[in-house]
């Protein structure tokens, strides 16, 4: 009991990580349709950005603010720069896009900062705090799901109570009647990356300590894991992201916790193309329309 | 000389060879004459350049002979890789997954032969034959999951797929043994070559075997009625279906397809080190396949020849520097193995915005207006 207790909050701890970051996903796919396969690698490269200014500085808060910082630079940039420019005779073309932008970002911090792990600190105590008797949480957990939830509140206010979240929900929605009534479509698009990029600059952070540790390739397994979140709560819909992370966050846990660390791979996989195969939609969908 | 020799009959003996091939290949039924012809000119096109490739093979080093096979192998896995993204649309990130099956299978069918101390020349057709069969089956898996999947969906399915190689080989670790992966006996020249026949001539001619194998089914494939379903289910699945063709059936049989030929690039891929390891076929190795057959256009055969080539060569690229200009060891050392990622990753992304169609299809715009401007003066 003590175990299953550790590890439920272990799950939603790390579950929440994953929210983030399938939000970060979903985030894109509503502005664009598409899939940025490069999150991941974007995520591990604002960490960077962030830890170097942490060792600069000693600051941890301080890189935690440049890292998301960065995040949304870079997210502008990517679009701006890239995403834009392809073309849309191959409707595979930004998926393969994304992913050349996975090696060259990899490449690139292998240059510059070295293939091996670098130790990430966090001002915070990750050892488990004993309550009654029983073994459950550290407080890194709680600044995780806390800050997690933080950027859920605020993200979910955007999208509903102010003009610039209307106006991106109209762009994603219908972009040439929002162009007719003088939203400005490609701005939109801008800012949703930037967004996007900066919340999963957040979740890398907040990722990269809980024993991954700082290396060119550390976000890939996280990135199937949230795409896999991404896909059990619904492409569309921000709320399953976060329903769908948490889930994920628990069952993997679980597995983990009572199968052993090797079989997470099998079991992400097994969770996706049971989701795919049953409710392709995801878990809550709501349109039941068959599109042709 | 004795190259020289076989290279020769090879070619010889192709135009009587079609008709018991046509039997097996499919062609437009009711057409003998188109079919036969594009049949005929592969056998030759597939006789010539092995002849090509023999002869040169026969002035090149060890290591460079080793570097033939490399493409070869590639060649395997690009050809049946560039149907199935190009021809059918379905973007997979597994095939680095499916070149790892097939290279398993073959070292464990020759460990499997070594423990038991059975030798023969057989033994490295019938484990290749496996590889191809098992990784088939894989692909029959995944494929029909994958035709009820499209775009990123199934890129991330097979993103999955791709990453759960380790992940395998860790949990049946007595099997696969884990990170240090197999070894099994090398490959040798045999005895009626001469006893001072270099061996990795012979790997380069096992490989050249297969990819032209794979590039004459292909070829032969493309140009079929299966050929045109695929592009037709590509292009517009509900059209596709209203012509009468069984959408899902032929996204699965392109998966298989396209599997077969992963496995048996992945075996040869064995073949050449005689050893496998999970490490090899990390989820690099997909992307480095997609950049592959996106820089020859995607749905290109020829591409296909050209993506295995610099695949291979852009891989030598960071010696190539290291050795051309004098560096600071530790910066030699991070441009080891990041610069080829570095260059490939930037090729994705240029040729994709810049010239979607690869260099196959630029080499035939610029034909094309070559012609145009000599017809026109």
């Amino acid at each position: 009991m003590d175990r299953f207790l550790f590890l439920t909050f272990d799950g939603l701890s790390t579950g929440a990580v994953y929210a983030a970051f399938a939000l970060a996903l979903v985030l894109i796919w509503r502005a664009a349709r598409l899939v940025n396969f490069a999150q991941g690698a974007m995520a591990v490269a604002t960490t960077y950005v962030g830890y170097t200014v942490v060792s600069g500085t000693g600051s941890y808060w301080l890189g935690l603010g440049v890292a998301v910082l960065a995040g949304l630079a870079l997210g502008a940039l990517v679009e701006r720069v890239l995403m834009r420019f392809v073309g849309h005779a191959n409707p595979l073309g930004e998926v393969i896009v994304a992913l050349g932008l996975v090696l060259l970002i990899q490449a690139v911090l292998g240059m510059v900062f070295g293939n091996e792990y670098r130790p990430a600190t966090v001002p915070f105590d990750t050892d488990a705090l004993s309550v009654g008797g029983i073994t459950a949480v550290s407080p890194y957990d709680l600044w995780v799901f806390g800050a997690v939830m933080v950027v859920v509140v605020l993200l979910a206010l955007l999208f509903t109570r102010t003009s610039i979240g209307l106006r991106m929900r109209a762009s994603a929605f219908a972009p040439e009647v929002s162009r007719l009534l003088g939203v400005n479509v490609g701005r939109m698009l801008t800012v949703g990356w930037a967004l996007a990029a900066a919340v999963g600059a957040l979740a890398g952070m907040l990722v990269i300590p809980t024993g991954l540790g700082l290396h060119p390739h550390a976000m890939d397994m996280v990135f199937v894991v949230a795409f896999t979140a991404a896909v059990v709560g619904g492409l569309d819909s921000p709320a399953g992201a976060v329903v769908g992370g948490l889930l994920v966050g628990l069952i993997l846990s679980y597995v983990t916790g009572y199968l052993g660390p090797d079989t997470t791979p099998l079991a992400v996989l097994v969770l996706l193309l049971a989701v795919l195969l049953v409710r392709p939609g995801g878990l809550f969908s709501s349109v039941k329309a068959r599109h042709v | 000389m004795t190259a020289t020799r076989t290279g020769l009959s090879t070619a010889d003996r192709q135009p009587t060879r079609p008709s018991p091939l046509r039997r097996l290949l499919p062609g437009p039924p009711g057409s003998p004459g188109p079919g036969d012809s594009a049949l005929l000119r592969h056998l030759i096109l597939a006789g010539l350049a092995g002849t090509i490739v023999v002869l040169v093979t026969n002035q090149l080093e060890p290591y460079q002979n080793l570097q033939v096979a490399r493409v070869c192998a590639f060649l395997c896995v690009t050809a049946g890789y560039t149907v199935l993204v190009g021809l059918n649309g379905q973007l997979s990130l597994g095939h680095g997954a499916l070149m790892a099956t097939g290279a398993y299978t073959v070292a464990l069918t020759q460990q499997a032969f070594d423990e038991r101390a059975v030798q023969g020349r057989w033994i490295l057709p019938l484990s290749l034959l496996l590889a191809v069969a098992v990784t088939a089956v894989v692909g029959l898996v995944i494929g029909l999951a994958a035709a009820r999947l499209r775009g990123p969906y199934l890129a991330g399915v097979t993103l999955a797929v791709a990453t759960l190689v380790p992940a395998i080989t860790t949990i049946f670790t007595e099997v696969f043994n884990g990170e240090q992966g197999l070894r099994f006996p090398s490959e040798t020249p045999p005895a009626f070559l001469g006893a001072y026949f270099q061996p990795e001539r012979w790997l380069a001619w096992i490989a050249l075997a297969a990819a032209l194998l794979t590039m004459l089914l292909m070829a032969n494939l493309v140009r079929s009625r299966f050929g045109r379903s695929l592009r037709a289910v590509r292009d517009d699945e509900v059209a596709a279906g209203l012509c009468g063709i069984h959408v899902a059936g032929s996204q699965v049989l392109a998966f298989v397809v396209s599997a077969a030929c992963a496995g048996l690039g992945g075996g040869v891929y064995a073949v050449l080190t005689a050893t496998v390891a999970p490490g090899k076929f990390a989820l690099d190795l997909s992307l480095f396949l997609l950049m592959a057959i996106v820089i020859g256009g995607l749905g290109s055969l020829a591409g296909a020849v050209w993506g295995a080539i610099l695949l291979v060569a852009l891989q030598e690229l960071p010696s190539l520097i290291t050795e051309t200009f004098t560096l600071p060891s530790d910066l030699a050392q991070r441009l080891e193995g990041n610069l080829a990622l570095a260059v490939f990753g930037l090729i994705l992304i240029v040729v994709m915005i810049v010239a979607p169609a690869g260099l196959q299809g630029a080499a035939r715009s610029l034909a094309a207006r070559l012609r145009r401007r000599a017809s026109s003066r």
